[in-house]
């Protein structure tokens, strides 16, 4: 038990550790695609560091929501990260909630953080609120629908059990599942606030979004929201990585070396994932705000005939 | 015993009602009325919650010589009639606790006074009825007692058209439920419950009653496309009213309708369970993106509660296609998610509507755009909303999520069903739900983020005071019990566990003995859920958080002008208002629903007048159903308008033709 208790706080912690690695290993390959140095891998930990260390400067109309939603937000979002498998399955948390929760814990954290756009008055914080929250009123959907094909062919909603399941023999080749892939994709992407939906990079931007939401935050509130987005991250990366690419994922109980294994697959997969998100990001243009729904729409779209297909091939 | 004892509450309301109808002018009527409301409904929520605990304590039947003569007043408390006994009496009581403050800012009380009380007592004699022309009665006794509440401030404009389109949906749906007891009481006119259950009707006819039970029950709960009275008459009524016609009212009309399809109508046929979850999809869906598009907020909470009972029929339905199927298990677990969400959103929407009367009563504004900032001036209130907007958007660890995980579990059971109809909706119903789950959160980010956030937008919004202790209170406690709900899950199913038992066969495994108070509806491998461990991780993470930075971050904190990206505005106009903010939704979804089109009107050039932005909404289910047949009952009047200048010969050759001609009906028939 207390073994089990050891792995689980191992676990977040790695995750905690690798997230502004993974960002600014994007970060700096994007910049190399594009001809520039960029900055160095270890940035994102010293901009955290930097904005720790700094005094908070908060809006004269601000309320208690506006310096509790961080950290709302930061501990909604790593309990998620937390119940998704990285480098092993079936630890202690995993069962504590399901890909529906995950799904559901990361909606509680985009709540608080459109509510804490809208909390200082401001008009830039409404145009973030509120575009975020109509890109998740159809990536939300369609993130349920992609959960909707695997729990169908695994049997279970648990992403330990669906890691299983990948894993087994019984899987084969299926279109659904490259749909549920594709639509996947979509959802991180535009979940976080990634080109072609948003772009990380921007200010002073009409189409901002995720940072038009936050420009208010500033010190260790804007830290913990930026750790928060960069746990965000890894966790999308590390869904994708378990459902779809679960080979080498350690069981629990399975021993240190299978852990180090597993966790040694885990960093080459992140790094595999970051390139081509980098180069994907680097390979197009973002879209105008109201093309989202196009893009969003055919996701939701996928999951639905994803899901669909599984209905209709069942044999009662 | 326990029937004996609600009648008891029942008389005691009605009493309760004839002294505010004689004592209303007094100084302490009001306090009075409501303290008596709050101890009577209180002690018949005790009364309820120990009979669905322990329903084998319940048989007694108990007959009055009341009503028809041949055949009395039949009273009844079963575990499905004591469940929904504690949800109608919880909410009653919260809304006379509520009232004790609420209720003195009242102009007109001899308006409200009377009719509360007796309110309470229509409902709680739906649910003990245990014969048709009880049921009925009581049913169009809750209507209209409801009705006096929605004309209580008739000469507000706008308040008479909704009580008048009340007034005719309830006929209709009563009218409807008429028919289908009718139905089910069959030739020989058995209009007892047990002798109805006995003998099941054909298949046809039943399938006739599941449609009139649809309009009837659907009707007053609000189902798309008979809604459209709900969010006219709700928010109409006092706000202690409002909440109990959202948050309880509607619940008994899914009694109504659970009593009948389920219990009464003996086993179903799997196309209900197409269309019944279909009707609830598009009900949840439509009736978001109403709220969505709402500048009122009691009126957006009313839509929002069209929304919730979509998410009811979805549950109700599927049951009714896995009963029809012989799948019991799966039954149980789509029948507890309907109930465990009857429950919860009478928790979390008589909480939004006390959220709003609190802001009503301190402001005089319903109108969002007139409102903001007000969690400065208001923050107890604006701690209760913002819990009940949490719950209602369906986010962990409140309760909301709760009964929405287990609609889709219940879901994803469906694959196995045999008709190739289900397998083709349900996926979609499902994509339907979790549609109307997202637009339900941004909602409610809209509902609460507009009115209690950002700086003040009116003098009335800045100069607003918090409300009193007793609305405080009653706010309270249903956040608590959100809370509770959601992170102790599993007690509240296992209380579920005998209505589940009687209307299905089967019921959900106990949760209680899980560890640590895990739900695990079917298998742990399948899919389980902890409310308590989620919530104490994310209490631990967030406190952990705290705790780093509080030791190694720094603890300046400097307040200055927002930044807004270098540009300032002092002027709160520029802030985003309801409108802004649902812009983009509109723009994605009511373009094809609503048909929403927007006009910019420019001035001419040297004119400085300012432009203006128009958007013109067209509300599709009013001008497809209700329009046409206004129009042919406007015809129909119009042309029998000519029926009333007879001659005397005229009316004599009328008379004797329609006699003739009813003669020979009744020839042919025989």
């Amino acid at each position: 038990m207390m073994a089990d208790l050891f792995v689980q706080f191992c676990e977040m912690l790695v995750v905690l550790g690798l997230a502004p690695l993974l960002a600014g290993y994007v970060r700096t390959l994007k910049a190399r695609l594009v001809g520039r140095r960029g900055p160095p891998l270890m940035q994102p930990y010293r901009d955290l560091l930097r904005l720790i260390r700094k005094e908070v400067v908060l809006a004269d109309s601000a309320s208690w929501l506006f310096r509790a939603a961080p950290y709302i937000v930061f501990a909604a979002t790593w309990v998620a990260a937390a119940l998704v498998p990285t480098f092993a399955t079936g630890l202690l948390f995993n069962y504590a909630a399901d890909m529906i929760a995950i799904v559901a814990l990361l909606a509680t954290a985009r709540f608080m953080l459109a509510l804490a756009g809208l909390d200082v008055g401001t008009s830039f914080g409404g145009i973030g609120s509120s575009r975020e929250m109509m890109i998740a009123s159809l990536a939300e959907p369609a993130m349920v629908m992609v959960v909707f094909t695997l729990s169908l062919l695994a049997g279970s909603t648990q992403l330990s059990s669906i890691a299983a399941f990948m894993q087994g023999p019984g899987v084969g080749l299926r279109v659904s599942l490259a749909m549920a892939l594709v639509a996947l994709i979509m959802v991180a992407i535009a979940e976080n606030a990634r080109i072609p939906v948003d772009n990380p990079a921007t200010h002073l931007e009409l189409t901002m979004v995720h940072e038009a939401m936050i420009l208010e935050y500033s010190g260790r509130h804007l830290a913990l929201i930026e750790l928060a987005s960069f746990v965000k991250l890894l966790l999308y990366t590390s869904i994708i990585g378990c459902v779809f690419a679960p080979w080498g994922i350690a069981v629990a109980g399975q021993g240190l070396g299978a852990y180090l294994v597993g966790l040694a697959v885990y960093v080459v997969k992140l790094a595999v994932a970051g390139l081509l998100l980098a180069l994907f990001e680097t390979a197009i243009a973002k879209m105008r705000v109201f093309r989202y729904s196009d893009f969003l729409g055919s996701a939701l779209m996928l999951g639905v005939l994803a899901t669909l297909l599984l209905f209709v091939s069942r044999v009662a | 015993m326990t029937a004996e004892f609600l009648l008891g509450c029942v008389a005691a309301l009605l009493a309760t009602s004839a002294a505010g109808l004689v004592f209303y002018r007094c100084r302490i009527a009001s306090a009075a009325v409501y303290t008596a409301c709050l101890a009577i409904t209180g002690a018949a929520l005790v009364a309820a919650t120990r009979a669905s605990l322990s329903p084998a304590s319940l048989h007694g039947a108990l007959s009055l010589p009341l009503g028809l003569p041949w055949l009395g007043a039949h009273f009844k408390v079963d575990a499905l009639a004591a469940f929904f006994l504690l949800v109608i009496n919880l909410g009653g009581a919260m809304a006379s606790l509520f009232a004790l403050g609420y209720g003195r800012h009242e102009e007109t009380p001899g308006r409200v006074l009377p009719f509360f009380p007796a309110f309470l007592a229509g409902m709680n004699l739906v649910l003990l009825a245990a014969d048709a022309f009880t049921f009925l009665f009581a049913w169009e006794f809750m209507s209209l007692s409801s009705w006096a509440l929605v004309m209580a401030h008739h000469r507000r404009p706008g308040n008479t058209t909704a009580g008048y389109l009340y007034l005719l949906m309830a006929s209709f749906g009563t009218l409807a439920l008429l028919l289908a007891f009718g139905l089910l009481a069959g030739p020989s006119g058995g209009y007892e419950f047990t002798v109805i259950r006995q003998m099941p009707p054909a298949a046809s006819i039943s399938a006739v009653v599941l449609v009139l039970a649809l309009i009837g029950a659907g009707s007053k709960a609000g189902l798309v496309p008979l809604h459209v009275w709900l969010p006219l008459a709700h928010p109409a009524a006092p706000t202690h009213v409002s909440a109990l016609m959202s948050g309880v009212m509607t619940k008994v009309a899914v009694y109504g309708f659970v009593r009948i399809v389920f219990d009464l109508l003996g086993p179903p046929t799997w196309w209900w369970g197409a269309i019944v979850p279909l009707i609830g999809g598009i009900t949840a869906v439509m009736g978001v993106l109403y709220a969505l598009l709402q500048n009122d907020l009691k009126r957006l909470l009313a839509y929002s509660t069209v929304e919730n009972i979509g998410i009811i029929f979805v549950g109700l339905g599927l049951a009714l296609a896995f009963q029809a199927n012989q799948m019991q298990a799966a039954a149980a677990l789509a029948l507890t998610a309907a109930l465990l969400h009857v429950f919860n959103h009478s928790l979390f929407k008589s909480l939004l509507f006390f959220g709003a009367g609190a802001v009503l009563s301190s402001t005089g504004e319903r109108d969002m755009d007139r409102l903001g900032g007000l969690i400065h001036r208001m923050p107890r209130t604006a701690f209760a909303f913002l819990i009940g907007s949490a719950a209602i958007s369906a986010l962990p660890p409140f309760n909301g999520f709760v009964s929405e995980w287990l609609t889709f579990q219940a879901i994803l059971l469906s694959p196995t069903l045999p008709q190739w109809l289900l397998k083709f909706l349900v996926p979609a119903v499902g994509a339907l739900l979790a549609l109307a789950a997202a637009l339900a959160g941004a909602c409610f980010v809209k509902a609460f983020g507009i009115t209690f956030l950002g700086r003040p937008r009116t003098d009335i919004a800045r100069g607003a005071a918090e409300t009193d202790a007793w609305s405080i209170a009653a706010m309270f406690i249903l956040a608590a019990l959100c809370l509770l709900a959601g992170i102790l899950p599993g007690y509240f199913i296992d209380a579920l566990g005998p209505v589940i038992e009687a209307m299905t066969g089967a019921s959900l495994p106990r949760q209680e003995q899980l560890d640590w108070l895990t739900i695990v509806p079917i298998a742990q491998s399948r899919s389980s859920y902890n409310g308590l461990l989620v919530f104490f991780f994310i209490v631990l993470s967030a406190s952990l958080a705290a705790e780093a930075i509080h030791r190694w971050a720094s603890a300046a904190v400097r307040r200055s002008a927002p930044w807004d990206c270098g540009f300032p505005d002092a002027s709160p106009a520029t802030q985003y208002t309801s409108g802004s903010f649902s812009q983009p939704i509109r723009r994605v979804f009511g373009t094809v629903l609503f048909r929403a089109r927007e006009e910019v009107q420019m001035p001419p050039p040297g004119d400085a007048s300012p432009a203006r932005l128009q958007v013109h909404l067209r509300d599709l289910p009013w001008d497809l159903v209700y329009v046409p047949i206004a129009r042919a009952v406007a015809f129909c009047a119009e042309r029998l308008n000519a029926l009333q200048f007879l001659t005397i010969r005229g009316y004599l050759t009328l008379v004797f033709s329609a006699l003739v001609v009813l003669l020979m009906v009744l020839a042919v028939w025989q």
